[in-house]
């Protein structure tokens, strides 16, 4: 929605289309990375992304629940990705319509720094559980998910650019 | 008085309401999960549910390595074989030998009227994918209470020993492995039967023996083994050698630095011991005075 460049008017975004989405984005949070802090969190990825550009479908509820089942595939405190998502949705939906002025490069900063709160909360709610510091690079994480915003921007919005179909019956 | 207009759209309550009511949804369940620990039942069905994703997350890095193992070269696999069945005769020796001291020491208990040991059962498990927590170290393996596998249970594969399983779900099972901060491991130095406790170091992937004086008959090249007196483990599992010891007598304890025998972060498949180690009961009078010191940390998740 840059000002600045042409943009398509996108067809309305079906649900099957977010649902699969995120089943696709916790099959890839599963999967085994070699060096778990610096891969990028999909699911947060494609909740911020979808809080942004769908507030009124995805919000708060439907960050919690997959932060629950975030949690529990990964086995870890249940309630800490659920925390980050509310939190990381809340801001996506409050920030949605600035975000959606920007061009790219100024949304993966808004983007990066959402992705990195939300990691922060992870953070505090672990060494508050007693955990130890794990070292700075899991904010490493964030940024990668971050420079994968574009990314997301052309899978996920694709079935919306589709070309409507020529209708052959109507007059005009 | 109301002063703003009615909201042209219906819209549920405002986001900030939303935000206070699961952040603090989140911050119970925190706080009931890390104090009570009465949430398995839920975290068992919850992983049940997300079983099926993590097979299909999996999957393709499986198929890459079984194609990479159909296209394995020949000479590779004659290689690899000539030098299994070269271990295997080595093995088979000390296996022998093993196999008459054990009875041996069969006897001897006997002999000593000390309690039957029981053959320790094992259920041979694949490893998943390492667990995607940076706070601990964990795998998490296919097996899990349906094949018996229970919160507890330690894990070893061909060297030594790997960890302990701290969550058991119905069909697989996290592993704690042991350079985990929180997982100690009760040990017994080889060389002169001196009893210690190794802990995990984290992020370096070694360990730790803590709390031993500076003057501690430890030496680097030492074997250490589970000593078998906690009831978790059983006796006689490789676990570390010592690598270095720093005596510093301006400290209360010696910095003794261990490498795990088993390849903690190697190898794909591993052993899951299912029987537990039969100790009698502490006693009762013990029990009451103070709770005795646990050598092995209760499975515990952090």
């Amino acid at each position: 929605m840059t000002p600045d460049k042409p943009q398509h008017i996108l067809r309305p975004v079906r649900v099957r289309t977010i649902v699969a989405s995120f089943a696709l984005a916790l099959v890839a949070d599963f999967l085994p990375w070699p060096n778990v802090s610096l891969a990028p969190d999909f699911v947060a990825l494609v909740l911020a992304f979808w809080c942004v550009h769908q507030p009124r479908l995805v919000g708060l509820g439907v960050g919690w629940v997959l932060g629950l089942l975030n949690d529990a595939g990964n086995g870890v405190l249940l309630g800490q990705h659920a925390l980050a998502y509310a939190l990381l949705a809340f801001g996506a939906i409050t920030l949605s319509r600035r975000i959606r002025w920007f061009s790219a490069p100024g949304q993966m900063l808004h983007v990066a720094l959402l992705l990195a709160a939300a990691q922060a909360v992870e953070v505090a709610v672990r060494l508050a559980a007693g955990a130890e510091f794990p070292g700075w690079q899991v904010f490493v994480g964030p940024l990668v998910a971050a420079l994968l915003w574009p990314v997301a921007d052309l899978a996920l919005l694709a079935p919306q650019r589709r070309p409507a179909e020529a209708d052959e019956a109507r007059a005009l | 008085m109301e002063h703003t207009p009615p909201p042209f759209f219906k819209r549920g309550p405002a986001p900030v309401v939303r935000l206070a009511f699961f952040a603090s949804l989140s911050i119970a369940l925190l706080l009931v999960d890390a104090r009570f620990r009465t949430l398995d039942e839920l975290r068992s069905v919850l992983a049940t549910a997300a079983y099926p994703l993590q097979r299909i997350a999996t999957a393709p890095v499986e198929l890459a390595e079984r194609a990479a193992g159909f296209f394995a070269s020949q000479t590779a696999l004659r290689s690899e074989n000539a030098a299994l069945k070269a271990r295997l005769l080595q093995e088979a020796q000390t296996a022998q030998r093993y196999e008459a001291a054990a009875a041996d020491a069969v006897r001897l208990q006997r002999l000593a009227g000390a309690a039957e040991r029981l053959r320790v059962r094992s259920t041979p498990a694949e490893i998943l994918y390492t667990g995607r927590d940076p706070f601990a170290r964990t795998i998490i393996i296919d097996k899990g209470t349906q094949q018996g596998v229970r919160a507890g249970s330690p894990v070893v594969d061909d060297v030594g020993v790997i960890g302990q399983v701290t969550h058991a779900y119905p069909l697989v099972s996290e592993v704690t492995l042991v350079t985990d901060k929180d997982e100690a491991v009760p040990v017994q130095v080889v060389r002169n039967g001196l009893r210690a406790i190794a802990f995990g170091a984290g992020d370096s992937g070694m360990m730790d023996l803590r709390f031993m004086p500076p003057n501690v008959e430890i030496q680097a090249g030492d074997q250490l083994v589970t000593s078998g007196i906690d009831g978790t483990y059983p006796p006689g599992l490789p676990v570390a050698t010592v690598v270095s010891v720093e005596r510093d007598a301006t400290r209360s304890f010696a910095r003794i630095a261990c490498r795990p025998a088993a390849g903690v972060d190697r190898g794909r498949y591993v052993l899951v011991l299912t029987d537990e180690a039969k100790l009698p009961p502490y006693p009762a009078k013990e029990r009451e005075r103070a709770r005795p010191p646990r050598p092995a940390r209760e499975p515990h998740r952090k």
